[in-house]
């Protein structure tokens, strides 16, 4: 066998290297805005489709998406006290990359769906029906089975009453936990209370079937053969709808509603 | 020596096949089977990690040292997986999605590192680029059968249309949950072995 001395060798690596990293860059560099572009296009799309706007499932344009969103107003909510903010731009602000920023974002309290990271600015979109906010779309997360779920749930301007949910991203196992995305199950979701009359959160997923939501307004049925799953959903929205998460700016929607 | 080549392209496919005889990169072969868009396009990335990778260590083969010979072979392969990745994720992003970090693990799929090392190290490009494709495409045919068999079972549609109507919309049929979990494909796996084993009878190993 032909003998290599140290310095080619240690040549040879180097010249692997920076080719090998000149094409992971570029590749990186030039792809970079087409990827951001979908991810964001992948989130107006689920709150769309949360809001009952898109049916989900369906291909649409990127034009179709951008007209079905004018609709949509987003706004940043300071989570800690609850009220709008315009420290930060909404167009492009994503509050889950703002939790993984310790700037951005303080650890959460214990809570069961395991969310570690709180942002300080989460966001809301409004969506408006002739000038009026119609609706409420807050973004959820937490931990299922395998996974964590991200996610939209809609409320009416009643802040009350469930419109719809869904989850764009997640690693639950298809057919079992992946029933999640089944259209079937969500639509279970519509018009149920995610709060009581006293204003508690109420909303639960339950093991086995719920009743129709005017009857049974406050549990929605569990997939067969995903407890942890439906267990995880039922954790995330309850925090995200709760005291660390969406309540208090849910509360001054409400009272300031009243007025 | 077109022979020489067919076979080099053919030989992967059926009688020496990475997954059903040499039992390799079934880690992945179990994840991505769910469903046949997942599987085209996981076989398509691997088929081309698996050409290049094979053209590029065989162009470099005769200036290698032989000390560091993995490590730049590694660094060929993780390279054009992250390329991969990045166009899956820029052009096919829902695909990419529902794959996740299974293009990413392309990188550990012993085939492309096992053709690296077991051929393009010894063949000219042209031979070691057929080789790559052959096992690509060897990889490729258990992978769509298998998700063919899985999504067909499990989940009563091919590509996401709907084939069998499943009970849940109203149709008849009743999905095989079975088919959807990892066992699933594991018997399915077994079964083409077993096929193959039975057809070829000298694949069978001299007890």
């Amino acid at each position: 066998m032909q003998h290599y001395s140290t310095s080619y060798t240690l040549r040879f690596a180097a010249a692997v290297c920076i080719v090998c990293s000149l094409l992971v860059s570029t590749a990186a560099v030039t792809l970079r805005q087409r990827q951001q572009a979908n991810a964001r296009l992948e989130r107006q799309r689920s709150v769309l489709v949360a809001a009952g706007l898109l049916e989900s499932g369906r291909a649409v344009s990127r034009s179709e998406i951008d007209r079905l969103f004018e609709r949509i107003e987003p706004r940043i909510v300071d989570l800690r006290t609850g009220e709008y903010s315009d420290a930060v731009e909404p167009a492009g602000y994503d509050p889950v990359q703002a939790s993984k920023d310790p700037q951005r974002s303080e650890p959460a309290p214990p809570n069961a769906a395991q969310v570690a990271r709180l942002p300080h600015y989460g966001l809301v979109y409004h969506v408006l029906k002739d000038g009026e906010v119609d609706m409420l779309v807050l973004p959820i997360e937490g931990n299922g089975l395998w996974s964590t779920l991200y996610g939209f749930l809609a409320l009416d301007a009643d802040t009350r009453t469930i419109q719809g949910i869904t989850f764009y991203q997640h690693g639950e196992t298809p057919g079992l936990g992946g029933e999640i995305d089944n259209p079937k199950w969500k639509a279970l979701w519509v018009g149920r209370k995610a709060f009581d009359e006293d204003g508690d959160v109420a909303i639960s997923v339950i093991k086995g079937s719920a009743g129709p939501p005017e009857e049974d307004p406050y549990r929605v049925d569990g997939l067969s053969g995903a407890t942890m799953t439906s267990r995880g959903v039922s954790h995330l929205v309850r925090f995200w709808l709760g005291e660390a998460g969406y309540g208090p700016f849910l509360e001054r929607f409400r009272t300031g509603r009243s007025v | 020596m077109a022979l020489k080549q067919k076979q080099i392209l053919l030989d992967p496919l059926i009688s020496n096949n990475p997954i059903a005889v040499q039992v390799l990169g079934i880690c992945s072969a179990l994840a991505v089977t769910t469903r046949m868009e997942t599987a085209v396009v996981m076989s398509a990335a691997v088929i081309f990690v698996l050409c290049l990778s094979n053209v590029a260590v065989s162009l470099l083969r005769k200036g290698m040292p032989p000390n560091i010979r993995m490590i730049v072979q590694l660094s060929i392969i993780a390279s054009l997986v992250i390329i991969t990745d990045q166009v899956l994720k820029a052009y096919l992003y829902s695909v990419s999605k529902q794959l996740s970090v299974f293009v990413g693990l392309i990188i550990t799929n012993c085939i492309v590192m096992g053709r690296a090392e077991a051929y393009a190290m010894q063949n000219g490009p042209l031979d070691s680029f057929l080789d790559g494709l052959g096992n690509g495409l060897g990889y490729s045919l258990i992978l769509v059968a298998t998700a063919f068999f899985r999504e067909l079972l499990g989940s009563g549609s091919l590509f996401g249309f709907s084939i069998l109507r499943p009970v849940t919309e109203g149709g008849w049929y009743n999905p095989n949950g079975l088919m959807l979990l990892s066992p699933g494909a594991f018997f399915l796996i077994a079964l083409f072995i077993w096929l193959m084993r039975s057809w070829k009878t000298d694949l069978v190993e001299a007890e």
